[in-house]
């Protein structure tokens, strides 16, 4: 009787708490979408470029997961850096990713994104698939989200692939490149990146 | 002409063997996209330096000028660039194997070539054929597996690799019918200055169509030349293997390393 008691207990638990990670997990198609209407309402022409910038940082400080992009960025480098310079690097790339994603997304005004699909890789990473509605100016553009879903409730986006190009893969081949002219010298890395900030 | 051609082959081929000997820690740390190595970076950069220039004082502002003209003569002078470049396309999907993608860009050519009017309106896609994919001897030669050899800056025409400049040499050595049939077919309508006068407005139409997307890297870029590499390698290795973005992730086990959550 107790066993039964106790099992009927635990199953409630079970389901108790399962229904509360489901309430509070987010989709991640749905996740991009208001992602994207968020964006779209700082990007609205009543607010001025300094305004736009400022809301678009802030809403990528939320949504994006800045530190984790940093870690990918640095590529082969990050394991031969101790970690004061790994806090140095985190804080350098955090002031730099919000500058240049809030001043390159500041140029476009209302941008029309519709999410079409999503496609789960695994546990930890869903791709989000969306499309760029085309203008007269420029034809449709596919974006498609690499959103890390480890934590169900807080989603997070690691990579934009624009066109089938990762931006992620070309700033790492970027900062790889600064690296290497400078004889290996990731010290260098971080006075090009103090000077972009500035 | 063609022994300058074969020279400039050989050497280049011969420079990518010796690039093939760097020791394998150098290759970790120097990975670009697809692997594919800078063997001739310090000419490349000089070279992307002079493409720069010339094209702030060319290309850009003749794009610009370009932007201005209506939207439907724009349109209409991409869809029948479009529809010429099936011609290349056709000849590759066949040495790639792909037959029934050639049975479509065939059926797509001779459909948007008359009802189109030489191709100014895409008639095709309005009647739902498949979407277009363009085709070259580059990405023919990477489909064989062929590896793209090292990269490389070419004055003008940009980004490139061995194997698509070799690629490239294959259209004027016949691969090409446009091409053919414009410097060396006998007809009254096609002729070589049309042939070269095609090749600058594709540039144009492309460049019109970048404009703030390129500003925009420039501008948020450190090294504005290596962002230019990594995309066009990028973007050469997905139209080699035809694969959809969504599906072909590069680099996961990388991303399986970063754990902040």
């Amino acid at each position: 009787m107790f066993l039964k008691k106790t099992s009927t207990f635990l199953i409630f638990l079970v389901i108790f708490f399962s229904s509360i990670a489901k309430v509070n997990s987010i989709e991640p198609d749905i996740f991009v979408q208001s992602t994207v209407n968020r964006a779209s309402e700082a990007l609205n022409n009543k607010f001025s470029k300094e305004e736009k910038i400022e809301r678009l940082k802030e809403i990528a400080s939320e949504t994006v997961d800045i530190n984790g992009i940093g870690y990918y960025t640095l590529g082969a480098y990050r394991k031969n850096i101790n970690e004061d310079q790994k806090k140095e690097y985190s804080n350098l790339f955090e002031r730099y990713f919000l500058k240049s994603f809030a001043s390159r997304l500041a140029e476009y005004s209302n941008p029309e994104i519709e999410v079409v699909s999503k496609k789960k890789l695994n546990e930890n990473y869903t791709m989000v698939s969306s499309i760029l509605v085309g203008t007269e100016q420029r034809p449709e553009v596919k974006i498609d989200w690499r959103i890390y879903t480890k934590n169900s409730e807080n989603p997070l986006i690691r990579d934009l692939i624009i066109e089938g190009l990762s931006l992620v893969r070309t700033q790492r081949e970027e900062f790889s490149s600064i690296i290497q002219s400078n004889d290996g010298d990731i010290n260098a890395l971080f006075s090009t990146l103090k000077e972009f900030i500035k | 002409m063609n022994k300058i051609i074969i020279t400039t082959l050989i050497s280049l081929l011969l420079a990518t063997n010796v690039c093939a000997d760097t020791d394998g820690e150098n290759i970790l740390l120097k990975k670009n996209s697809g692997d594919v190595e800078d063997c001739f970076e310090g000419i490349n950069r000089s070279t992307f330096s002079f493409n720069q220039g010339l094209d702030k004082a060319i290309f850009k502002p003749v794009a610009r000028g370009y932007r201005k003209l209506p939207s439907p003569i724009r349109s209409g002078t991409s869809n029948a660039l479009k529809n010429i470049s099936s011609l290349l396309t056709i000849p590759n999907n066949i040495l790639q194997g792909e037959f029934k993608k050639a049975g479509i860009n065939t059926g797509r050519f001779a459909v948007n070539t008359t009802v189109g009017i030489l191709g100014v309106f895409d008639v095709a896609t309005k009647m739902n054929f498949p979407e277009y994919e363009r085709e070259d001897y580059g990405q023919t030669f990477g489909a064989w597996g062929i590896g793209a050899g090292c990269y490389v800056v070419l004055p003008v025409l940009g980004p490139s690799t061995v194997r698509d400049t070799f690629g490239s040499f294959i259209n004027v050595l016949g691969g090409d019918p446009y091409y053919n049939s414009s410097v060396h077919g006998n007809n009254q309508y096609l002729d070589q200055d049309l042939y070269m006068t095609t090749k600058i407005i594709s540039g144009i139409d492309f460049r019109a169509k970048n404009l703030e997307t390129i500003d925009n890297l420039e501008k948020n870029s450190m090294d504005f030349y290596a962002s230019v590499r990594s995309l066009y390698l990028q973007d050469r290795q997905q139209k080699i293997r035809n694969s959809d973005p969504t599906i072909d992730i590069m680099y996961e086990g990388d991303w399986e390393e970063v754990e902040t959550q």
